[in-house]
């Protein structure tokens, strides 16, 4: 069955719409595969805006890792604009797939990667525009699989009415296996229809079915028991991809013609985190640290220069100072690309990791772009809380040096909300804002510094010990953001060159009933969507309203709401919605951790320390990947202009 | 004082290539921003020693001539590079052409000469043909007639302070019809004025003198830039910088 390509039908209406290059494809280093060539077909979606999609590095390794595999195939969609959305629907033209301009509805399997939980109503616009039943249970065989994969998946319970798998964990070896799974149902005839290709992925390591696990809920509206049905496994334990070197994904990042959100090239240098701060959900559910030696960096590097034609390469991981060669990394780096302006950058660095040295020679050959920094927390106190500690002074020092030694503009990241804040904790923010421009224009002899404090309130995630904990309210945050801004604003002198960033505690309300929601939350999103929900992760579509008049109705039945999901602190043993999902973290140290967060206890890096047991590196078979591995980057000669 | 950068300043431009490309097929949807964008880019890929601006945010020498609208296809859209070590016109072009995505495909490249001017001086006109789907020809023609019959067709363009009015007929120097295969053809040469008039506000303009409406979005391709001569044809821009350099070698190696 060969499909064909919409882009004909497409085409008179791209000329209607804005932007019409990212619905188009041809972007360097995409790939076009025969669809007879092919046993198994994925549609990989990010489901927001194509200029925030396409960089994503998650999916374009899988695009290239299953491109790579001879018996399968792999084009990518993106959310479709409302202009355009409106367009196809008159027309009769189905989401379809940029490389390809295939319909997502003849694809085997629908990959959707969720990197924040405020992209599930365009997943449902995805699936509608596609013309594939919402709803799992409306499915049949000729429809595609729905996988969700990413961070999000780690509680996919709000969607698990309307996707039939979520994948745990790393991405790379398990779309594999699912591969393996489909094209073998497909070459034995089907056996069994959806149900049995369903049951037989359920078996595969990583995948979760929700539909194999009954949930029962007690009177107070907490979960009573999941129970998992035939031969699903009762827990789903995360994948995790050993060895970064043997992954060096991605080969041949994407460029697009359209603007992108980063406009640069990105090279993973390690995985995982355990620095153990407590609000961190990513440092949480990736553990344990795998970093990719120099040398596989260095190649990554070079390939990905040459494959793109990018002038600055971001270093990327979750606290990409932390890794162990990063001195020498930086050193030899510049020195290759001397005399070329190509930049290096990390994408934030954490005060105790930060020094001129490095950040001179991740400036030397490119444009010096600011420097960032995420404190987190405005007060000692609670840094101490979250597990971020660093002192007033230290932060101060290390801003000063920065403004000392040239840079001019320095941003610093902070959370507003967090468990046990107060008011003073906040207002200390603006006080350190204070100290670090004044010390900041001793230091520099200009008053030409500026320092740009950017805060949002905080979500507690699954999987941290900040699970139990209550989210702060929409007022809350939205007070305590005024008292900072009147705070910065109290002297004009400092104050004019400390910009303020923020966002307002409502998207926060939304994002936290998505996050620690059960699958009751599932009839708020259809509503939400089915009355024009869209791109809820941009302020000019997000309509606070409309989620907040869906999430009373749908859960009224139920005898919940908003802040039963939101603000209400869970009780130790409550079952929650995502335990039987295993990012192989012990409950027990969660819980613990949860209470010495509470009484201001920290706790150290397992890298450099003795092992506290959370639980991952047993219960995963897996073990900490660090360096120094004692190599160095072999000499290249790149063109000098 | 002024803040510099440590180091020496960049490397001066000792040659300039002007460079003629097409974007084409879905590449069309591309902005001008966007083409820029994918030529810095392929300029890297490529390995063209390009010379760069002075200061903290060193940009590489690169001027665009023109950029056709977003939407419209181009086999002669132009632009100009500074290098900082000489290079062979040819192997750039063939280099640039490897780097790009298909359908933004170099089509040539030759040395700016000394004394020739600048590469915008040489061009003030476009030749443009325009593909209407499903539209009668006899009423396009008719529609074209009427257009040009008029002394001044005024039509409202969005521009990014509002709308603006334009007379379109005033820069249309012609404007003749062809039948295609299930198409009518417009072929336009047409005056870059400012503002500028493009073949959609052509089109807007028979509309409103004709009340011609294609069911489809009509597709336009630049085919050519330059001045336009004295019998109404346009002239290839690079065509100085040719003769030029023929007549430079002639003098070198006598045949």
């Amino acid at each position: 069955m060969t499909v064909e390509s919409l882009y004909p039908r497409l085409e008179p209406l791209l000329a209607q719409v804005q932007k019409p290059i990212q619905y188009v494809g041809g972007e360097l280093n995409a790939q076009l595969t025969d669809w007879d060539d092919a046993e198994v077909h994925w549609a990989l979606m990010y489901p927001d805006a194509y200029e925030v999609g396409l960089p994503n590095q998650g999916l374009m390794i899988l695009y290239e890792v299953l491109n790579e595999r001879p018996d399968a195939l792999a084009e990518r969609t993106y959310a479709v604009w409302p202009d355009l959305a409106a367009l196809m629907r008159e027309a009769g033209v189905g989401q379809f797939t940029v490389d390809g301009h295939r319909p997502v509805r003849a694809f085997d399997v629908l990959g959707i990667s969720f990197a924040t939980e405020l992209g599930y109503t365009n997943m449902l616009e995805a699936l509608d525009l596609a013309g594939i039943p919402l709803h799992a249970v409306d499915r049949d065989e000729t429809h595609p699989v729905v996988v969700a994969g990413g961070h999000a998946a780690f509680n996919p319970e709000p969607i698990a009415d309307f996707v039939d798998c979520a994948v745990l964990g790393d991405g790379e070896q398990v779309v594999g296996d699912i591969t393996d799974v489909v094209a073998a149902w497909k070459r034995q005839g089907r056996p069994g229809g959806r149900v049995e290709l369903l049951a037989r992925l359920a078996r595969v390591e990583g995948v979760y079915v929700p539909r194999f696990y009954a949930v029962a809920y007690a009177e107070d509206g907490t979960i009573a028991s999941v129970t998992p049905s035939g031969d699903a496994p009762a827990t789903v334990a995360k994948r995790t991809v050993m060895d970064l070197d043997e992954w060096p994904y991605p080969k041949q990042p994407l460029v697009p013609l359209a603007e992108s959100v980063h406009e640069r090239m990105s090279v993973e240098i390690f995985r995982g985190c355990t620095r153990g701060c407590r609000f961190c959900q990513a440092g949480m559910i990736t553990r344990p640290v795998r970093e990719r030696t120099i040398t596989g960096i260095g190649s990554m590097v070079d390939a990905g220069l040459k494959a793109t034609g990018y002038e600055e390469v971001g270093l990327l991981s979750l606290s990409s100072a932390d890794h162990s060669e990063i001195g020498q990394l930086a050193t030899e780096l510049a020195d290759r690309y001397e005399g070329t302006n190509t930049g290096l950058s990390l994408p934030s660095t954490r005060v105790d990791a930060f020094n001129v040295t490095l950040a001179n020679e991740f400036s030397r050959n490119g444009r010096r772009s600011g420097l960032t920094f995420a404190p987190e927390g405005g007060s000692e106190r609670i840094r101490r809380v979250i597990n971020k500690t660093v002192s007033k002074e230290d932060l101060v020092r290390t801003v000063t040096t920065a403004y000392a030694n040239g840079w001019r503009q320095v941003k610093l990241y902070f959370m507003c909300g967090l468990p046990t804040e107060t008011d003073e904790d906040v207002l200390e923010i603006a006080e350190l804002a204070v100290e670090v421009i004044r010390a900041g224009r001793e230091a520099s002899g200009t008053k030409d510094v500026r320092c740009t404090v950017s805060i949002g309130g905080f979500v507690p995630k699954p999987h941290t010990p900040f699970q139990w904990a209550s989210q702060a309210s929409a007022e809350t945050i939205d007070h305590r953001l005024r008292l900072l801004r009147a705070a910065i604003n109290a002297d004009r002198r400092i104050g004019r060159s400390i910009g303020l960033r923020y966002h307002d505690g409502k998207p926060g309300m939304i994002e936290g009933l998505l996050s620690r929601g059960d699958r009751r939350v599932g009839r708020v999103i259809e509503r939400v969507w089915r009355e024009g929900g869209r791109f809820d992760g941009w302020s000019e579509h997000f309509s606070y309203e409309r989620w907040t008049a869906a999430a009373a109705e749908e859960l009224r039945p139920f005898g919940l709401d908003l802040d039963w999901y939101t603000t209400r602190e869970r009780g130790q043993h409550e079952v929650l919605p995502w335990d039987h999902l295993e990012s192989g973290l012990d409950k027990e140290w969660l819980w613990d951790d949860w209470q010495e967060a509470l009484s201001e206890e920290e706790v150290a890096d397992c890298r450099w320390t003795p092992c506290y047991d959370c639980g991952v590196c047993p219960t995963m078979g897996t073990e900490i990947q660090i360096g120094p591995t004692g190599r160095s980057l072999i000499p290249l000669t790149p063109v000098r202009s | 004082m002024a803040r510099q950068p440590e180091g020496p300043p960049p490397p001066p431009t000792v040659q300039k290539l002007r460079i003629r490309y097409a974007k084409r097929g879905r590449l069309r949807f591309a902005s001008h921003r966007d083409l820029a964008r994918a030529l810095e880019r392929a300029l890297r890929r490529a390995q063209v020693p390009m010379a760069f601006s002075a200061g903290f945010s060193p940009h590489p020498k690169i001027s665009y001539i023109g950029a056709a609208p977003t939407g419209t296809a181009s086999e002669a859209e132009y632009l100009e590079i500074g290098v900082s070590r000489r290079c062979d016109p040819d192997a750039v072009r063939v280099a640039l052409d490897e780097s790009l995505p298909p359908g933004i495909d170099v089509l040539d490249c030759v040395e700016a000469q000394a004394g020739t001017g600048s590469l915008a001086e040489r061009i003030d006109s476009s030749r443009w043909r325009v593909e209407l789907v499903d539209t009668p020809v006899d009423d396009v023609r008719a529609a074209v007639e009427a257009f040009l019959a008029a002394d001044a067709v005024m039509v409202t363009k969005r521009t990014k302070d509002g709308t603006r009015d334009v007379d379109a007929r005033a820069a249309v120097v012609s404007a003749e019809v062809a039948g295609g295969a299930g198409c009518a053809i417009l072929q336009l040469v047409v005056r870059q004025l400012t503002p500028t008039v493009r073949p959609d506000d052509v089109l807007a303009a028979l509309a409103a003198v004709a009340d011609l409406h294609p069911p489809l979005p009509p597709r336009a391709v630049r085919e050519a830039q330059g001045r336009l001569d004295g019998s109404g044809n346009v002239a290839d821009p690079l065509d100085p910088d040719r003769e030029v350099r023929a007549h430079c070698q002639g003098e070198r190696t006598p045949a």
